[in-house]
């Protein structure tokens, strides 16, 4: 038998075109993030730290002070972020150029699937059960591109990301963007947590994504450690915030005005 | 995925796609040298790695919907996820009772886009009436298995 010509060598137009297609998902994304000044990932590595409820009040303070954002919500599974936004259920304006976001307190533009997805149920797809590990993981990355890509933000200053726990949906969002984004970082004091985070950003900074710094949750109460200043020193960046267990308006304004 | 016709050294090229309805899928593919077509089977795990990289093996027929994915795999959707603008009925075509019954039968998660896809197909060929056989001219000439 001959020598058989390698998949790159064969060059001839296919009428599937699965490498366009491809191509034109991302082109689309990036069309649609356009308009977007900058995207930040709030992430952390850690579960239970407040990314969520740091996320919307963030993405609040700056609306208040007349900055256009909006929110992803990035925790497919368990998206909590229109409850935090004080956003009601409705039905999504559709037209053939994408989906209008919600528009919760303060303005903030937001889409999740909390509003796609009935009351209560878990995110479930259609498809074999058995080995169902093998594609939920792309399926999940297909509705966060299509979040991304097909809901009409508009002009945006800010659009933040809330990322769930863990790593996948990070390395994710960098394929979906093809480039890493700033991440701002979420911790609570205790050492746990420092040693879960620092994996994180050891991940966010090996894919070259810039941080921006560290917010240290949680502050004052039953969590002893110092987790804040000890990943701040070791990644060279700052303590953004320090956010106490009662936060004020004025703790997330404060926030606000260092990004 | 390529197949090479190993006797000509041809890229074989796409020549249909079939869904059963059983999860699976088959493509065929034929030399255009020889002539030799071969057909490729998936498994549903196959398929379902396929749909979810919101690709359309053969080629897309029609762009891209908004969320495509979410409301065509998201089994836990909500009914009323999405206002389509497609509420009145037929978007400037009429429905026959039969179509609008069979229109019925699609997931409701799916349905507006589904039919969104019928009235645009019927408002392009100026057809008046959407009917069973109008569905299953667009659903032959578009792609839409399963639709």
């Amino acid at each position: 038998m001959p020598p058989i010509r390698t998949y790159h060598e064969l060059t001839e137009a296919d009428r599937s075109g699965l490498p366009e297609q491809i191509g034109a998902q991302r082109k689309r994304v990036a069309e649609r993030l356009a308009g977007v000044g900058r995207v930040i990932a709030v992430m952390s590595g850690k579960g239970g730290v407040g990314k969520s409820y740091v996320t919307a009040h963030l993405a609040r303070a700056l609306a208040r002070s007349g900055r256009a954002v909006g929110v992803l919500d990035a925790d497919l599974n368990g998206p909590t972020i229109p409850r935090l936004l004080e956003i009601e259920h409705a039905p999504r304006p559709t037209s053939p150029s994408g989906i209008e976001p919600a528009t919760g307190q303060d303005g903030v533009r937001c889409i999740s699937m909390a509003m796609l997805i009935e009351d209560g149920a878990p995110l479930a797809f259609k498809g074999p059960t058995a080995e169902s590990f093998v594609w939920r993981g792309a399926m999940e990355a297909a509705a966060l591109r299509e979040l991304l890509g097909d809901v009409a933000w508009g002009t945006l200053d800010t659009l933040l990301l809330d990322l769930p726990p863990g790593m996948q949906r990070y390395v994710e969002l960098c394929d979906i963007l093809g480039a890493p984004p700033a991440v701002l970082t979420v911790t609570i004091p205790t050492p746990e947590s420092r040693d879960a985070v620092r994996r994180a950003m050891r991940a966010a900074v090996e894919r070259g994504s810039k941080l921006l710094g560290i917010i240290e949750n949680m502050v004052g109460g039953q969590f002893a450690g110092a987790a804040g200043d000890d990943l701040a020193k070791e990644f060279g960046i700052a303590v953004l915030a320090r956010i106490p267990w009662h936060p004020t308006p004025d703790t997330w304004s404060a926030l606000g005005a260092c990004l | 995925m390529k197949f090479l016709c190993v006797d000509c050294d041809k890229q074989m090229s796409f020549e249909e796609r079939q869904l059963p309805g059983d999860g699976t899928l088959a493509a065929t593919f034929k030399c255009p040298k020889c002539g030799r077509v071969v057909a490729m089977l998936t498994n549903p795990m196959e398929t379902q790695l396929v749909s979810s990289l919101g690709v359309e093996i053969g080629g897309r027929t029609v762009p891209a919907q908004p969320l495509e994915t979410v409301r065509k795999m998201v089994s836990t959707g909500r009914e009323d996820a999405f206002d389509d603008g497609a509420s009145g009925v037929g978007r400037g075509a009429l429905w026959s009772s039969e179509a609008t019954e069979r229109l019925s039968r699609v997931p409701s998660f799916v349905r507006g886009m589904v039919k969104r896809i019928y009235a645009d197909y019927a408002k392009e060929r100026g057809i008046a009436e959407i009917t069973p056989a109008v569905m299953d001219t667009a659903r032959a000439e578009l792609g839409l298995e399963g639709m």
